[in-house]
């Protein structure tokens, strides 16, 4: 017999959004790992040099490898080339919108402010509503009916992450969103998290990126190819593979509905390579409790919560092993999540403002 | 009618930090900024109500520990979303090495 599983409601204005605040989970006080203030400032100093010298290195590797690409275009080679091409353009890409939207990678300003919109259109998200849409999933992480970010409702839908490897699920949400910007409109979702003093930042940087769009448009037809846009705007599909990796392992698998970083985010290890390209993001329950420390700090930040945390998943192969696995359990069992033991020094979990919510899955 | 009311000593607060003071059920948060000056404004960010005092001093300006929202801190003016209301700021005297607020 098969088995019907009620589906949840995860928009913004649905009758979750109205649960969540009944219940105490909106904007609620969350877990934090004590640590001395002194401890903490230092962590949270902020520093130019290091976002300065990583953001060479991203622009120059996308140029030696552009070049590269340019130059194996009608060859079979171009495949491995544009790939590798695409990865370098997304996946920092990605992580440079969400450092740089915290405005904590560069001690200066205007630096976070012209990497963030640069980010922005190299991973097409709109400057203005992902700022404000980000915020609200730091105020409500993973609150169903809160959250805008989820990746995907539980049980998951699978159609949804298998479009997502180049990008075909929400690449297309974004450009609709573009267009209804340019229109001067906003989704109906999008007004319950952007206050109206900021709609005119969405609809101005709206109508840069559709000339964008129009002027690579302009040169393929004029090129007689699609050369200009494997280079701008198509590695935001093709290139998209580690930014979806990388996603997954943030929060899926997890609890929902709690107030407590260490159930509903993930933290693995992973090589420099990898930590260069998310920018320490596999340090995520860290970066959740503590957003005010920039990306340079949170390996640190790691060695001073390790002691309140469950043992972090020791491999980007560990961690999506654990998600796939807790997600194939979620298609007949929505409350299956995934919860590691605390370590004797930590403070218990905390589930919720009741600390009601026990229903567990011990991993 | 506005009073005065004694905070802490004057070196309790480092240059470029911030202390929490709650009065009754009021909280504010007490800055000295990188020029050696006091401030004083609400407590809570106007964004998130999250405690100003967990965030971070930089030269003059505050920054909320939960979404990096900014505040001016002598004015209390919002200067980097989310923050987008500005704080309630309150006058500030160091007499006999104590710190006062005027609330």
């Amino acid at each position: 017999m098969a088995i019907v599983v009620q589906r949840r409601d995860y928009s913004l204005l649905g009758a979750e959004s109205k649960r969540a605040e009944e219940k105490g989970l909106a904007s609620g006080e969350w877990h934090q790992t004590p640590i001395p203030r002194k401890t903490m400032k230092e962590l949270m100093k902020r520093k130019d040099g290091p976002a300065i010298r990583d953001t060479l290195i991203w622009f120059i590797g996308l140029i030696v490898l552009g070049t590269l690409a340019y130059m194996s275009w009608g060859t079979w080679w171009a495949v491995p080339a544009f790939f590798l091409y695409g990865i370098f353009y997304a996946t920092p890409g990605d992580s440079r919108w969400h450092e740089c939207g915290h405005g904590t990678a560069f001690k200066t300003q205007w630096m976070n402010d012209v990497v963030y919109h640069f980010a922005c259109f190299v991973i097409l998200r709109s400057a203005t509503p992902w700022r404000w849409s980000h915020s609200r999933h730091h105020t409500d992480t993973i609150i169903v009916g809160r959250d805008p970010e989820i990746i995907t409702a539980r049980p998951p839908v699978w159609k949804i992450l298998w479009m997502q490897i180049i990008h075909l699920y929400g690449g297309p949400i974004e450009i609709k969103r573009f267009i209804l910007h340019t229109f001067g409109k906003l989704e109906d979702q999008e007004k319950e998290y952007i206050p109206a003093s900021e709609h005119y930042k969405v609809f101005r940087e709206a109508r840069i990126y559709m000339l964008i769009f129009l002027a690579v448009i302009a040169a393929c037809m004029f090129t007689g190819s699609i050369l200009p846009a494997m280079f701008i705007i198509l590695p935001t599909f093709y290139g998209f593979l580690l930014v979806l990796t990388f996603g997954v392992t943030q929060h899926l698998g997890l609890y929902e509905d709690v107030l407590d970083h260490r159930l509903n985010t993930r933290t693995f290890y992973t090589n420099p390579i990898f930590r260069f390209l998310y920018w320490n993001m596999n340090y995520h329950t860290e970066h959740h409790m503590f957003p005010m420390v920039p990306f340079h700090a949170l390996p640190k930040l790691h060695e001073e919560m390790k002691h309140d945390c469950p043992a972090a998943r020791p491999s980007l192969g560990a961690a999506l092993k654990e998600v796939i696995g807790a997600l194939r359990k979620q298609k007949n069992d929505p409350s299956y999540v995934v919860v590691k033991p605390l370590p004797e020094t930590a403070i218990p979990y905390r589930f919720g403002p009741n600390e009601s919510n026990q229903l567990r899955s011990e991993a | 009618m506005a009073e005065w009311v004694e905070v802490c000593d004057e070196d309790e607060i480092d240059v470029e930090d911030v202390i929490r003071f709650d009065e009754g059920d009021r909280s504010f948060a007490v800055y000295r900024t990188d020029k050696g000056d006091y401030h004083a404004t609400d407590g809570f960010c106007t964004h998130g109500k999250f405690h100003l005092s967990e965030g971070l001093v930089m030269g003059k300006q505050i920054e909320c520990p939960k979404h990096n929202g900014r505040f001016d801190i002598p004015s209390g003016a919002a200067v980097r979303v989310p923050a987008c209301i500005d704080l309630q700021t309150y006058p500030v005297k160091v007499e006999g090495g104590m710190v006062y607020i005027q609330i």
